[in-house]
């Protein structure tokens, strides 16, 4: 590790780059050119796809099915389901670098690793462990249906399913931040007697805080635009269950083509938002370290 | 491994509420569908997976997975290399734009490549000619896991390459090293961890990968069904056992690939120090 700071030290960037170190202009351009047209085709390509077929019979078309009650019910649920998935996944996010960044617990890599689970769990694995627990042969399903509770093919299950699989977010933005950052200005704060919950909305929280906007901003680009699990819990009840990216599969199944990509560029939109707010963020968190 | 500050307070409030909060996320789901599995006879699971059009999705999400991470590893090292030392017009809209895929929702990534790739799409006409059809075809899937899982190698070799020290490089080049060897026998092998870690990351990603595959990948059992799909088939006709058995195998696939990445940087730096002791 000590090897690694040392080289950090005394290896230079791209700007000290020397000939010796450099590859001839033919070799530069080329792998340039390569790189132009991979990222192009694989990632710009798709989004003006998007863009061109939302478009393609003219605004009045998009504005249509951007606003018919169905698109509207999706979007709502989509909001909604952000609005109470978000807020939670952000306090556990807080908890847990607190508790894993500040202090070194027995077992602290084990719990770094059960908190980013979640990430390497397939979202229709994810959709289904929720089925096995709350659908009607599931676990819970007897006990839930006796009491008339519904979970799946309703909005709780949409609402957990996206908690699973959202979960990691805010935690793992946060956790190396708070790490890096260690106790010291708390403990300072501690001994001029600040409480627990002073220390944190005054010393830690300010620390962090463009670390915490940007867990945010991911955590709820996800939320959003999550497809597998929500889809496996849902039950696709158009109006009711179907969020906005479920609305899209059930318009493009249906040959809506056009509608489809009318609220697929609304979910483009949400996408490039987060990557430019995202984009900003890092430079600050980077001005931060520097 | 002991608690060293204890005079900022809140451990236990964060740690219990930590705790808690992933037991009933996360835990106690998985334990449920382990318990599950383990409550279905052996046989029933055996069964589940045993047969022909489980088999074969299991060799397409696992065989594609891998074949595209490997294409990622490969396009993606250049893209890292091109973004991190070259400048050239645009360079930092491309970096945002690596992005892309971690933040647009799958199932919009999925229409769109359908489109595209479909005979009479931008870039399936274009490819027609020339005899290749991705669309609703494997092709097709290894295109839509490509997409997914490129951010992961080129976000982890990035930090990688602009750490690398270039003094080493002017250094073989003083002793006479051309510039293709010094890259393949110096620069390459410090970047191998990280290239590692990016790739179990990657193919992590592209096996469990439901939203941008499906669409483009017509879905013809035994052909293009991926093994996700597979599970939401036998879901919609009520066969809680076989999709239980399928859930486990590919949960039992993702903890070997977080083992994976937690211990392969550890074991090849292990292995690179003995080398460079030895």
């Amino acid at each position: 590790m000590a090897a690694g700071t040392a080289w950090r030290l005394g290896g230079g960037a791209t700007a000290g780059s020397t000939r010796a170190t450099r590859e001839p202009l033919w070799v530069r351009l080329l792998l340039i050119g390569f790189t132009v047209a991979f990222l192009g085709g694989l990632l710009v390509l798709p989004l003006v796809v998007v863009l061109s077929q939302a478009f393609s019979e003219g605004v009045r078309t998009w504005v249509a099915s951007v606003v018919d009650p169905e698109a509207r019910a999706a979007i709502a649920l989509t909001l909604k389901t952000a609005a109470i998935v978000v807020p939670l996944n952000a306090a556990f996010g807080m908890a847990a670098a607190w508790a894993l960044g500040k202090f070194r617990p027995r077992g602290r890599e084990l719990w770094i690793t059960l908190v980013d689970l979640p990430f390497s769990v397939s979202p229709v694995v994810a959709g289904l462990l929720f089925v096995l627990l709350f659908g009607r042969n599931g676990w819970l399903g007897p006990w839930l249906a006796e009491r008339d509770i519904q979970i799946i093919f309703a909005v709780p299950g949409i609402v957990i399913a996206t908690l699973f699989i959202t979960a990691p977010f805010v935690a793992r933005e946060l956790l190396p931040i708070m790490e890096a950052q260690g106790t010291d200005e708390e403990e300072a704060a501690r001994l001029m007697g600040a409480s627990g919950w002073t220390i944190f909305w005054r010393v830690t929280l300010p620390n962090v805080k463009w670390g915490l906007l940007y867990g945010l901003v991911l955590c709820n680009a996800r939320a959003m635009g999550e497809f597998g699990a929500v889809s496996v819990v849902s039950g696709h009840i158009r109006g009711l269950t179907n969020t906005l990216p479920l609305e899209v599969e059930v318009r493009y199944g249906e040959y809506q083509a056009t509608a489809a990509f009318a609220l697929a560029s609304l979910l483009s939109a949400l996408a490039l938002v987060t990557l430019v707010v995202k984009t900003v963020l890092e430079r600050r968190l980077e001005a931060r370290t520097e | 491994m002991r608690r060293r500050h204890n005079a900022v307070p809140g451990f236990a409030l964060t740690f219990g509420a930590t705790m808690l909060y992933l037991s009933l996320v996360v835990l106690i789901p998985l334990a449920a569908m382990l318990l599950r599995a383990a409550s279905t006879g052996p046989h029933e699971l055996f069964s589940a997976i045993a047969n022909r059009r489980a088999l074969a999705a299991f060799g397409l999400s696992f065989g594609g997975a891998l074949l595209a991470a490997a294409i990622a590893a490969v396009g993606g090292s250049i893209a890292a290399w091109v973004l991190v030392r070259y400048d050239f017009p645009g360079r930092k809209l491309f970096d945002a734009l690596v992005d892309l895929p971690f933040a647009m929702p799958t199932a919009v990534s999925g229409i769109a490549l359908a489109t595209l790739l479909a005979p009479q799409g931008w870039v399936g006409r274009a490819l027609l000619p020339l005899g290749w059809k991705l669309a609703y075809t494997r092709g097709g899937v290894i295109v839509a896991m490509v997409l997914v899982s490129l951010p992961f190698i080129i976000r982890t070799l990035q930090p990688a390459l602009a750490d690398l020290p270039l003094d080493v490089e002017e250094a073989a080049a003083t002793l006479g090293s051309g510039r293709l060897r010094t890259v393949a026998t110096i620069v390459a092998p410090q970047l191998l961890p990280a290239l590692g870690s990016g790739f179990a990351l990657a193919f992590a990603r592209a096996v469990g990968e439901y939203g941008s595959v499906i669409f483009i990948a017509g879905n013809l059992p035994g052909k293009t069904e991926i093994v996700p799909l597979l599970i939401v088939v036998e879901l919609e006709q009520y066969d809680y056992a076989a999709a239980t058995a399928l859930g486990a195998a590919m949960l039992a696939a993702s903890f070997a690939v977080l083992l994976c990445i937690h211990l392969l940087p550890r074991w090849m730096s292990r292995r690179r120090l003995a080398q460079a002791g030895g």
